[in-house]
């Protein structure tokens, strides 16, 4: 039997679902090949332009509807990628005058010819999804805010700032009711953190599954948040001492909640307003969100409308039937906070191809939701043996760090890993440890928290693919 | 030949009044928000394993048969078997006990879910999918007695109410665990 994607030993249901994310994959990576060939920039390194033929493996049922998709649109006039404007191109730049000041009303776009995009994971229902950040051509630490990834349990919703509050009650001295005006009042903090949805990596318990490092890991965003400290808020409503959770509640349709113990909150909690110095943009919580620094995504309550102080977890929905751990031993971890140490090579990574044999500097992401990463190493022989990479500043607590390494490859087959290590000495795991420990429960392992070293295999041809080595 | 002695004007009096405020710092509490009215907080729930917060009303399985059949049916099927077809996607709710363990674990609300009480809070907070928080809370009583019942771990005669809800004994109760992480095997 034909089984391209190595799905065929799932069962029926689980097949269909891993079959239905390596097809949204394929569908996004079609799209950008189509689009390198449009724009005749053929040799690049980055997601290889395929022959038409050999997009579509045999037995993809995606091919016929896909065809009919693409062709068309390569025909008829080309349109701006998202977050872009079309402008005609001319032959010469130095002999016209180019696109008048302000023409953009005020609030800049990319440029027409970069095509990265989130990609959305082919959950049911557009309502209740997530999309994945293209990490592939990430550049330094921080993700543009158009391109931060998303989870929505039940849609983005539209929230006018002047009609939005933050209420804090249940064990506080005085509750206290917030506007948007009022916080800004307040002193505030910026501060670089990552945020990972805990379901980073699911795919990839049991076999390297997606193509791609936005596929392996792509729920990972960084950016700039701007807000009030938790702490200071404290103060204005005061805290009883019975008190030890409080929970945090959105506003969106899903009404989002999560218990969180107050020792977090009182650590290093922001109520964040701002994002890469302007506001939130509204699918990351406009106009305001919890930002728990290296807990796992879920907890960073977007659209926060209430907290409301506890001397005991809520076990919400969230907290217990999702984001909790199932191990191969049917009892499942709860209250798995941490997003432990974790690094990805970036480039190269899954899908591109290399020209030919020489020098690149192989770069990527280290991160750790316990603090600074304080090493990074890059094997290129599967693990046998470990090099130094270089950290480029700035190296920040629970924050993404840019790592280099230069590299001479000699055309041979091989296989590139990243290992990070934090300040405290924690290792990123391999899969086999993470596994021995803690089981394989199910087709997705336990589907949150995999940090395990990720492998990628060049081929003699340059060719890159995700691996388990 | 001397400067004039400078004449501390009310302006420049305001300022070192104001310097010397830096200094000091902030002040600890900058009494800034409102109190909120007892209304307005009165609309916020979110229901703990004891039971606090449940609303007055109640409801059978038997109403939550028709419930289910007028707002649930539709994404959770009509044997609570879920549909996982693309546009619905409602969850699995029956079945899959003593699969939590096996190569193909189904976690449903009969199976994995520790609390009767958070059924509750779910389905109030966030249910039906496409009309969230429009169920009345003997309707969501309801339902939830009908789940349980249909999960086996109530009997299809069986009432709910803010005294009996929190009091049902759910099959995956004592199934979690504290999170170990670190995890010191990672550490030999």
């Amino acid at each position: 039997m034909v089984d391209p994607d190595g799905v065929a030993e799932y069962e029926e249901d689980v097949r269909r679902e891993i079959q239905a994310r390596i097809d949204a994959e394929r569908l996004m990576l079609a799209r950008r090949r189509q689009e390198l060939e449009d724009c005749a920039c053929k040799s690049g390194m980055f997601p290889h332009p395929g022959r038409r033929g050999v997009l579509f493996a045999a037995g993809s049922t995606l091919a016929a509807g896909m065809s009919a998709f693409l062709w068309p649109a390569r025909a008829a006039e080309r349109k701006a990628p998202a977050g872009a404007v079309w402008r005609d191109v001319p032959d010469d730049p130095t002999k016209i005058q180019g696109t008048p000041t302000a023409d953009d009303g005020g609030y800049g776009s990319r440029s027409q010819f970069e095509t990265e995009a989130r990609w959305r994971y082919p959950t049911p229902t557009t309502l209740s999804s997530w999309t994945m950040s293209p990490l592939d051509k990430s550049e330094g630490i921080l993700t543009p805010s158009g391109l931060h990834f998303e989870r929505h349990h039940a849609g983005i919703p539209t929230i006018d700032p002047a009609k939005h509050f933050l209420f804090v009650h249940g064990l506080t001295e005085r509750p206290k009711k917030f506007s948007m005006a009022d916080l800004r009042r307040l002193p505030s903090v910026s501060r670089l953190h990552f945020i990972e949805c805990s379901g980073n990596g699911l795919t990839e318990w049991r076999k390297p599954t997606l193509k791609t490092v936005q596929g392996t890991h792509g729920l990972i965003s960084t950016s700039e948040w701007t807000g009030v400290q938790f702490s200071t808020l404290a103060r204005e409503f005061g805290i009883k001492e019975s008190a030890t959770w409080a929970l945090a509640e959105g506003a969106d349709a899903a009404v989002m909640t999560r218990s969180i113990p107050l020792e977090k909150l009182l650590t290093d909690a922001i109520i964040a307003y701002g994002q890469n110095g302007e506001a939130l943009r509204p699918e990351q919580g406009y106009p305001l969100r919890l930002i728990l620094p290296g807990w796992e995504g879920n907890t960073h309550i977007k659209w926060l409308r209430r907290i409301e102080l506890s001397d005991k977890p809520f076990m919400t929905r969230e907290e217990t039937s999702k984001y909790t751990d199932l191990l191969g031993s049917g009892k499942a971890r709860q209250f798995s906070f941490t997003m432990e140490a974790k690094s990805v090579i970036t480039f190269p990574s899954g899908e591109m191809k290399l020209p030919g044999p020489g020098f690149y500097e192989v770069t990527g992401l280290a991160w750790s939701g316990r603090g600074r990463i304080a090493r990074v190493e890059v094997s290129a022989d599967g693990g046998k043996s470990w090099k130094l990479a270089a950290l480029q500043e700035p190296v920040l607590p629970i924050c993404t760090t840019r790592f280099r390494f230069p590299w001479f490859w000699n055309g041979q087959p091989v296989v590139l890993q990243s290992r990070a290590t934090d300040e405290t000495g924690y290792i990123q795991p391999s899969m086999k440890q993470l596994v021995d420990i803690r089981g394989l429960a199910g087709p997705f392992g336990s589907v949150y928290h995999l940090n395990a070293i990720q492998s990628w295999a060049i081929a003699s041809d340059g060719s890159v693919t995700n691996v388990h080595a | 030949m001397c400067t004039p002695r400078p004449i501390l004007t009310a302006a420049a009096l305001l300022a070192l009044v104001q310097a010397g405020a830096a200094q000091e710092g902030y002040p600890l509490r900058l009494d800034v928000g409102t109190v909120p009215s007892q209304q307005e907080l009165a609309r916020f729930y979110a229901i703990p394993p004891d039971g606090r917060g449940l609303p007055p009303g109640k409801g059978t399985y038997a109403q939550g048969q028709t419930v289910y059949a007028q707002s649930c049916v539709a994404c959770h099927g009509d044997k609570l078997q879920g549909i996982p077809t693309a546009g619905i996607g409602g969850d699995k709710l029956i079945g899959g006990r003593d699969t939590l363990s096996t190569e193909a674990p189904a976690k449903t609300v009969e199976s994995y879910w520790p609390y009767a009480t958070t059924v509750f809070d779910y389905v109030k907070r966030s249910m039906p999918f496409l009309a969230p928080g429009s169920l009345s809370d003997d309707e969501v009583y309801s339902v939830v007695a009908y789940i349980l019942g249909e999960a086996n771990i109530l009997p299809k005669n069986a009432s709910l109410d803010a005294t009996s809800l929190p009091k049902v004994q759910m099959p995956n109760r004592d199934g979690f665990v504290p999170d170990p992480r670190p995890e010191v095997g990672l550490y030999r």
